[in-house]
């Protein structure tokens, strides 16, 4: 694939001081607010965010907020706590347990994974997958609940229409109060809530419309995962935040972004799109990666019929006049 | 009804909301994005219900799903024992 750019051409260090200057602009002059709230969840993409902020706007002026409830890893805090440290920023937690469960939102999702498994107990673990990986196959996108026992056994079913849809809107409910409790701090102090998103998971529908879909700005919405670990890279983020697998940290048990949605390891799923958006043939592509075309080609298909089936997320409301 | 018109119904009463002049049998339902996870679901539901099958979960693939067509022969498979 000579003549064309390679993901692993990315230029981090150029793309950091690029963003951090972005990222400045945007919250002074065009929004003209005194500073930064990240939400930073112990993942690599928020740790990211929290030091461009940095180098953009100055310790003082960005604030890493930890919005922990009743399923997430403590893992996750002890790393957003020392990012902060390491950062220079001051660090809040506000445990948005007792929102969620003032909302229902335990119990509405408990209710659902009850119908599909009656032994379930409060507290046991579960988890929602995809059972389809592209490159294994052309199994059509259905989700799974797995429920895993006291010793650690999984047991899955395939989920039907509306007890997948009730789990995850109140499982959404955490995005969505996440989202409110960081423009709560932002407009506090008048300062821009600026978004942890990626390209994968904006442009693939990965993220809860106005949950963690909703923020003032997305210095990454438009990088893939792999450039973004190049970027951690630059930015000398923690070994332990960088090693961590990447983790939706919303269902009881630990589910994998790749496992959950994506089926693909990003390495792959990155090198693939980054070709296709530069009009190489699947036949190219395979050859490049030492895949086989049918793979490529069911990859590609995967990628497309996400973004087709969740442009709605990417949409504005809609006004009379106007085109969806 | 046969297994085609009843298949045809469904779809274009839900999916289609009414609409279904330009449905062609073969069409891809993937491709045409009439069809997505979540419709998916409801699809295989119908199918369960309506036509008393079962649609084990290496079943869900575009070989049996992806067009009108594909589903009735799917259909007709399950219930006359072939699959």
């Amino acid at each position: 694939m000579t003549g064309i750019e390679r993901i692993s051409d990315f230029d981090a260090q150029r793309a950091a001081h690029e963003l951090s200057g972005w990222i400045r602009d945007s919250i002074t002059l065009a929004f003209k607010k005194q500073g930064a709230i990240v939400g930073i969840s112990g993942g690599i993409d928020s740790a990211v965010v929290a030091a461009l902020c940095v180098q953009a706007l100055g310790a003082k002026r960005v604030i890493g907020i930890a919005l922990p409830e009743h399923d997430s890893s403590p893992e996750s805090l002890s790393l957003a706590r020392d990012l902060a440290d390491r950062l220079g920023i001051r660090f809040v937690v506000e445990n948005i347990s007792d929102g969620l469960e003032g909302m229902g939102a335990y119990a509405r999702r408990d209710e659902a994974v009850k119908r599909v498994f009656p032994e379930y107990r409060q507290g046991q673990k579960f988890k929602i997958t995809l059972q389809s990986n592209p490159l294994e196959g052309s199994l059509l996108n259905v989700f799974r609940l797995t429920l895993v026992d006291e010793n650690g056994v999984e047991t899955s079913k395939r989920l039907k229409l509306d007890d997948y849809l009730q789990v995850v809107a109140a499982s959404n409910m955490k995005q969505r109060l996440r989202m409110t409790m960081l423009y709560y701090h932002a407009e506090l102090r008048n300062y821009a809530m600026v978004g942890t998103g990626n390209k994968n998971e904006h442009d693939l529908g990965f993220f809860v419309k106005y949950g963690d879909g909703g923020s003032d700005l997305m210095p990454l919405g438009h990088l893939y995962k792999t450039q973004i670990y190049r970027l951690a890279e630059v930015l000398q983020i923690p070994q332990g935040i960088v090693e961590r697998q990447p983790t939706t940290d919303t269902y009881p048990a630990e589910v994998s972004e790749e496992e959950f949605f994506f089926r693909l390891p990003f390495a792959t799923m990155d090198a693939v799109w980054h070709a296709m958006e530069q009009g190489i043939s699947a036949d190219d592509i395979a050859k490049h990666l030492d895949l086989e075309k049918e793979q490529v080609q069911r990859v590609i298909d995967d990628l497309k019929q996400k973004q087709r089936t969740t442009a709605y997320l990417r949409l504005p409301p809609l006004k009379v006049g106007q085109a969806p | 009804m046969t297994v085609k018109d009843k298949v045809r119904a469904f779809i274009v009463e839900n999916f289609l909301f009414g609409d279904g002049a330009d449905l062609r049998n073969e069409d891809s339902l993937l491709g045409k994005g009439i069809i997505d996870s979540m419709r998916v679901l409801t699809l295989i539901a119908f199918l369960e219900e309506e036509f008393g099958i079962s649609v084990a979960d290496d079943e869900v693939m575009p070989d049996n799903l992806n067009t009108v067509d594909r589903i009735v022969t799917f259909v007709d498979n399950k219930m006359h024992g072939s699959n």
